[in-house]
């Protein structure tokens, strides 16, 4: 490169070299729960080096001499930085955990909002320059504005899903599959039209509006059929389509570090969807494709009526102090009934009686991936008794009581046996392994697959019925009454 | 800031190694860490704030600089928004004591 470099390039250039450094340490520390806090802090060290390494630069500020004229440059950054900090403090300040998934899935909408836009701009000002965009920028620039705005939305139907204001069941229809390939389709044709031939977007103005509301269509299209139960797939994966975008734009711009934050997103939310898919034994094509709702009202139909013993707290608080070990095995509905707290509680006193107690975490157990570890920690379970599903299977053997608080599908035993069982394959607890068990459930329901569970009717089980919160109470009162 | 060849085949070298990195360190993140991971790369990649920062400073065309000014904002809130809920989370989880 024969280009003589200026102190601000240098600067720049430098900046971001550190700030790609520090955001692959900071995933490196979040290896462990020991250096997880150091991790984030190197996360938000590279983050301000690269900032201020951008801010520091001519192009910003170019050819203003008065403080009046630099503030001038700097007024609408300063404006959308405020913006930020208003709508992002609170929102990390306030937040409940169990809203976790929303703010996840609402902040890659946020991310890949951004990158779209971060495309548009560059777009439209190439053409206000009269630039014709080389196949090397124009390529990545697509790919940008495609995942950017199909993220967009499709991350604010998973949030308008999470958060109740769109029905959480998959939404289907015939030939529902053809019509999102079609939009698909044309996105990408517009979108290789306008790679190859940019200057077309300025012959026929509606082109590029035509591919953004394209790509957006598909990005509604493509959540709305996702069911409640594929929502920690279907956030991971926006996750990487995001990060995608995000490294496209550093092509764009030519930007090293933002090639590296979107690498290294990128291929976070990829791995995370890989472990949510095998959690659930399902294939990508089936999440996006399959519409699993379809298969549940058959399923329910064949449910029989077959005797369950139902428990009171009270036989629960008695067959749980006579225990040596338990294991407690949460669900999302311990979540949703608000329970966490009542829960931790009732280990404290089994705790006290000295019974050890472990807590088993399944890996779609929750809304999102690590979901369960998040609302247990905060209510102030000690991590180290939040075990791994592939850690704590072996430990059923010996274990008096299993809890089971919450959950279903991840403890049906049918997922081991049965091969006609839409679970089939799909990694479940050991639960039926442990000498007895207690299910605490709010009705005789069936999970979200809607699938009986054989666990219900075994000899050692004690079916609990109630509000979780309620049930998890009352047994620690009987259990402190003794 | 346009891309010349040499450029391209550089951020290619940089993307692939930089997604094989991230294999080899996300793949060792316990589950127990998973959600914070999440939060933690979607902070991250909020660095496209560097990328809107440009644009909404450069303010070439009125377009342009209200799109920049959006994006700004919104990588903004993932990034202030992202590491605060991080390390409120990463706070919550303690060991047993004693």
């Amino acid at each position: 490169m024969a280009e003589v470099w200026d102190v601000y390039t240098v600067i720049r250039s430098s900046s971001y070299l550190i700030a790609g450094v520090c955001l692959v340490l900071a995933l490196k520390w979040m290896t462990s729960p020991d250096t997880a806090r150091k991790g984030n802090w190197a996360g938000i060290a590279g983050m301000v080096i690269a900032v201020a390494g951008t801010l520091v630069n001519p192009e910003i500020w170019g050819d203003a001499t008065t403080p009046a004229e630099v503030l001038r440059r700097y007024q609408w950054i300063i404006i959308g930085l405020f913006v930020g900090l208003a709508i992002g403090a609170p929102m990390a300040i306030f937040m409940p955990m169990t809203a976790m998934p929303q703010r996840i899935a609402l902040s890659h909408a946020f991310g890949a909002l951004a990158a779209a836009l971060v495309g548009t701009s560059e777009f439209y000002l190439a053409q206000a320059e009269g630039v014709v965009l080389a196949p090397m920028t124009s390529v990545p620039l697509m790919l940008e504005v495609v995942l950017g705005f199909l993220t967009f939305t499709g991350s604010l139907m998973a949030f308008g899903k999470l958060q109740e204001i769109l029905p959480g069941r998959p939404i289907t229809y015939r030939g529902q599959n053809m019509v999102n390939f079609a939009v698909l389709g044309g996105a990408i044709v517009l979108a290789a039209v306008l790679a190859v031939n940019p200057s077309l977007g300025l012959t026929y103005w509606y082109l590029f509006p035509l591919l953004a509301l394209l790509a957006m269509l598909f990005g509604i299209f493509l959540v709305i059929p996702i069911g409640g139960a594929d929502m920690p797939t279907v956030i991971s994966l926006l996750n990487s389509y995001a990060g995608i975008s995000g490294a496209a734009m550093g092509f764009v711009l030519d930007n090293k570090v933002l090639i590296i934050a979107g690498a290294l997103d990128g291929s976070s939310g990829f791995i995370l969807s890989v472990i949510m898919c095998r959690a659930m034994n399902r294939s990508f094509s089936n999440v996006l494709f399959g519409a699993f709702g379809a298969v549940a009202p058959g399923a329910k139909a064949v449910i029989e009526e077959r005797p369950v013993q139902r428990g009171s707290p009270e036989e629960a608080a008695v067959l749980l102090a006579a225990a040596k070990s338990v294991i407690i095995c949460p669900g999302y509905g311990m979540a949703v009934a608000q329970a966490q707290h009542a829960v931790k509680d009732m280990a404290d006193a089994l705790d006290h009686k000295g019974v050890d107690v472990k807590y088993a975490i399944h890996p779609v157990a929750g809304r999102m991936p690590g979901h369960m570890n998040v609302l247990l920690a905060d209510a102030k379970v000690p991590y180290d008794e939040l075990w791994e599903m592939e850690r704590i299977n072996p430990l059923f053997n010996d274990c008096d009581v299993a809890v089971v608080i919450g959950a279903n599908d991840v403890t049906n035993p049918a997922a081991k046996t049965r091969k006609d069982s839409p679970l089939y394959g799909m990694p479940v607890l050991d639960v039926d392994k442990a000498r007895s068990v207690i299910f605490i459930k709010r009705s005789m329901g069936s999970g979200f697959a809607g699938i009986d569970n054989d666990l219900f009717y075994m000899q050692n089980t004690l079916m609990v019925f109630g509000d979780a919160k309620k049930v998890a109470t009352d047994i620690s009162g009987e259990l402190r009454k003794h | 800031m346009a891309m010349e060849p040499g450029d391209l085949e550089v951020g290619l070298y940089i993307f692939f190694l930089a997604t094989f990195v991230g294999f080899e360190v996300i793949r060792r993140v316990p589950s127990l860490l998973h959600t914070p991971l999440m939060s933690l790369t979607n902070a991250i990649s909020g660095i496209a704030l560097v990328g809107s920062l440009v644009i909404a400073g450069r303010q070439e065309t009125q377009l342009a600089t209200i799109l920049g000014t959006i994006a700004v904002a919104a990588s903004a809130t993932n990034v202030i928004g992202g590491f605060m809920i991080t390390e409120r989370m990463l706070k919550m989880f303690k060991r047993r004591e004693g």
